[in-house]
């Protein structure tokens, strides 16, 4: 690729002939604010806080898409550059609610931070405020508009990362907004509430819906026996909002600080997750004799559940009928523990603590009370979960390690590793391949289906050559299943998650505001990872069917794999949905938080 | 569910008739809605959602651009369709209090329409006949040099049509 000289600041450099201005200057450490930016997603050149000056040019420009050219002479810092810049903070600052205290980004927000870098302390702008509805109708995902600074990176991700596309520029001038279609509530969309969105947002626009005070309000109620399950990814991501390095497995403390806020139990959701194995690597074997449908799609994640039944209705066939590891655990939460505990189960109250908005949208559906009650009653992301232990003073760096209660906390490798991409395919493929094959695993790992990219693999097992492939993001299992109608690709077993890099990169995860290159983003999200199969190597069981409160399990309680009773409590239907809502939905009023 | 009445079902018709036209094929939106408005005479949610579905579109891009060019309307447009001119030429001839004179007239304002009024009036940019400023544009006819004292005229004739 040809280079291109230029001078930055008075520096001489050379950099590649496609470059901006905005890449130019990083590479020299030179740093130039972003707010709207997110490289190789969003470049609109909407938030012009990356303003430079090019010498003998009269105006200055938007440096995040200005490209370079020869013997370009940039100033990045001259007063008057930042003078600009602090203008267009101020701009913004004009017409955003003062709410920082109450806000759920306050101090993790990207605004909040810059006007803090420029030292704004007056806002000399005056002039109409925008106001807009507040949107919380959904079970998952709060959307507060006047917080919104029209950066458009809801709208990127949403629509080339998901492949779903409910925001646009909607609205003219001075009323234009990022929203869905006639701004109205998520609920009139076919949003799959995965909550990427919230973790690209600068502010506090998005921002998932709260249980912290109902968990507050059942962990004060004394009838209430009060359970909670975690996430396989939560044990490396919960570190880094107390300051651990990222993918750091803090599992012994998470567990000590949750006994601390008053949970009853503390149990794990890998122990669902290797339930879920069993189910799932049983379907696959009868799939496999029966000869279809293929291919088998995991049905763990219920942002692609749902973005399968919305836009792919005539594969929800495909769709694995057995419940997710949350939906599994509180079943089983509610009738095997309860029967094992001799409690109540209308005095259970199961809390799980997932990576994930789109859980709260999941429990919520109808046919998830086969236990006879609501399976899962609440669910807290990462985020919350973090918010719960700062009010309550737990710091876990100061909490020993303490270990999972029985009979639903034992889990095996195979189970902690749902949480990666890749995870829930290679533990199936642990048990299924010893199944089909009658043969033990010598090793147990499948780097085949490991990957932060699109991966398709073969898989021996004895005369049969499985076909898999692992897919993340609805925008790749869109482009999947075109692939699949047009018979360019044919699988047996394809493993969907909606978020970038797994449930590890997953909507409720804690955001992480350092970098505006959203591959960095993806690869400090994939770094979570590595805590989870350093656990699964540590593990003293790695395969699900090997684990003894599994066995111990369909031994006492549901069967074999695949019986009446495990179909019964463990498995699940799925259903067409429309995509948009033919009426709108009633608007409430947006309470202002603080009045001005 | 409520009866269709045979209008509306003739509508209904026409519609999936256009849309079968513009299926599948890049850039269409803009003529599609174009030809959607002239059969409902404005853009209910119904039809924006139906031509969303049918072009496999997202409804959001469909709003975007019906709510970015003022030539649509998602509100029910009256048996005459005012349009006030407010393109620089227009503007400085007075169009801005033209538009309020009007309103005041009709009791209407831009973008909402009276049930009972048989006027709707929206405003619009530059029609090219700057020469003539201000502009009132009615249907596809353009009435120039417009002033308040020929607007009761002028709607006085519209009403008698």
């Amino acid at each position: 690729m040809a280079k291109i000289r230029l001078w930055i600041d008075h520096r001489e450099m050379e950099v590649e002939e496609e470059s901006t201005v905005l890449e130019a200057a990083r590479r020299a450490g030179i740093d130039i604010p972003t707010l709207c930016y997110l490289k190789d997603l969003n470049a609109p050149a909407a938030c012009r806080v990356c303003l430079v000056q090019v010498e003998g040019k009269p105006t200055m420009d938007a440096s995040c898409v200005l490209p370079v050219s020869e013997g370009m002479r940039v100033r990045t810092n001259t007063p008057e550059v930042l003078a600009a810049r602090k203008e267009m903070i101020e701009l913004l600052l004009s017409d955003h609610p003062f709410e920082c205290l109450t806000c759920e980004r306050n101090l993790n927000c990207e605004l909040q931070r810059l006007a803090k870098r420029y030292g704004i302390r007056d806002i000399f702008i005056e002039g109409s405020r925008n106001h807009f509805p507040i949107d919380d109708l959904s079970p998952s995902v709060v959307r507060e508009p006047d917080k919104c600074i029209r950066c458009r990176r809801c709208l990127a991700i949403c629509e080339y990362y998901q492949a779903v596309g409910i925001y646009r520029m909607v609205e003219r001038s001075f009323n234009a907004i990022v929203g869905p279609a006639y701004n109205g509530s998520l609920m009139e969309t076919p949003c799959i509430y995965c909550g990427q969105c919230i973790t690209v947002c600068p502010t506090g626009a998005l921002h998932e819906q709260d249980s912290t005070a109902r968990v507050w309000e059942a962990l004060r109620d004394p009838h209430l026996h009060v359970v909670v399950q975690t996430a396989p990814s939560i044990r490396s991501s919960i570190g880094e909002e107390f300051g651990y390095p990222v993918g750091t497995p803090v599992a012994g403390q998470m567990i000590a600080a949750l006994r601390r806020l008053g949970f009853d139990r503390v149990f794990d959701d890998c122990f669902g997750a290797d339930v879920t194995v069993m189910e799932e690597a049983t379907e696959l074997i009868e799939r496999l004799e029966r000869g279809g449908p293929f291919p088998q799609f995991t049905s763990c994640c219920p942002s692609w559940v749902r973005f399968c039944e919305l836009f792919y209705p005539e594969y929800t066939k495909n769709l694995s009928e057995v419940k997710s590891p949350q939906q599994i655990f509180g079943a089983l939460a509610k009738t095997y523990y309860a029967r094992e505990a001799g409690i109540d189960p209308a005095r259970i109250f199961v809390v799980s603590i997932m990576p994930c908005v789109s859980k709260k949208y999941e429990l919520l559906r109808p046919e998830m009370s086969d236990s006879g009650y609501r399976d899962v009653d609440a669910e807290l992301t990462t985020r919350e979960f973090a918010q719960m232990l700062f009010q309550a003073g737990i710091d876990l760096r100061k909490l020993p390690e303490e270990e999972f209660d029985d009979p639903l906390g034992s889990a095996s490798g195979a189970g902690i590793i749902f949480g990666s991409t890749g995870g829930v395919m290679e533990a199936a493929l642990r048990t299924a391949y010893e199944w089909v094959t009658g043969e033990e695993l010598k090793d147990v790992e499948f780097p085949q289906v490991r990957s932060d990219k699109y991966k398709d693999a073969e898989i021996e097992m004895g005369d049969l050559r499985l076909k898999v492939a692992v897919a993340r993001g609805t925008g790749e299992a869109r482009r999947l299943i075109e692939a699949l109608k047009k018979g360019q690709k044919e699988y047996h077993f394809v493993e969907v998650m909606a978020c970038p890099a797994g449930c590890v990169g997953g909507g409720g995860q804690p955001i992480y505001i350092e970098t505006d290159d959203w591959n960095e983003q993806v690869a400090h999200r994939s770094r979570r990872s590595g805590g989870l199969y350093r656990l699964d190597r540590q593990a003293e069981h790695r395969r699900s069917h090997k684990n003894p409160a599994v066995i111990k399990l369909y031994r006492d309680f549901l069967g074999r794999p695949g019986s009446e009773k495990a179909h019964r409590l463990l498995h699940t239907g799925y259903l067409s949905r429309r995509l948009y809502s033919p009426e709108p939905l009633p608007k409430k009023e947006h309470k202002q938080k603080v009045p001005l | 569910m409520a009866v269709k009445t045979d209008p509306e079902q003739k509508q209904e018709q026409r519609l999936e008739r256009a849309l079968r036209k513009y299926k599948g094929k890049p850039g269409v939106l803009i003529a599609a809605l174009q030809e959607a408005q002239e059969i409902f005479g404005y853009l209910p949610r119904k039809v924006l959602i139906r031509v969303a579905n049918k072009l496999t579109i997202p409804l959001s891009e469909v709003y975007s651009v019906v709510s970015f060019y003022s030539f649509f309307s998602t509100v029910p447009t009256a048996r005459h369709r005012l349009e006030v001119c407010l393109g620089t030429a227009c503007y400085v001839q007075g169009a801005e209090t033209l538009l309020r004179d009007l309103q005041d007239l009709c009791g209407t304002g831009p973008g909402k329409s009276a049930a009972e009024s048989p006027f709707s009036i929206t405003t619009t940019r530059c029609v090219g006949a700057c020469g003539a400023a201000p502009i009132v544009k009615i249907g596809e006819e353009l009435h120039g040099e417009m002033t308040a004292e020929k607007l009761p005229r002028l709607l006085e004739e519209l009403e008698k049509q």
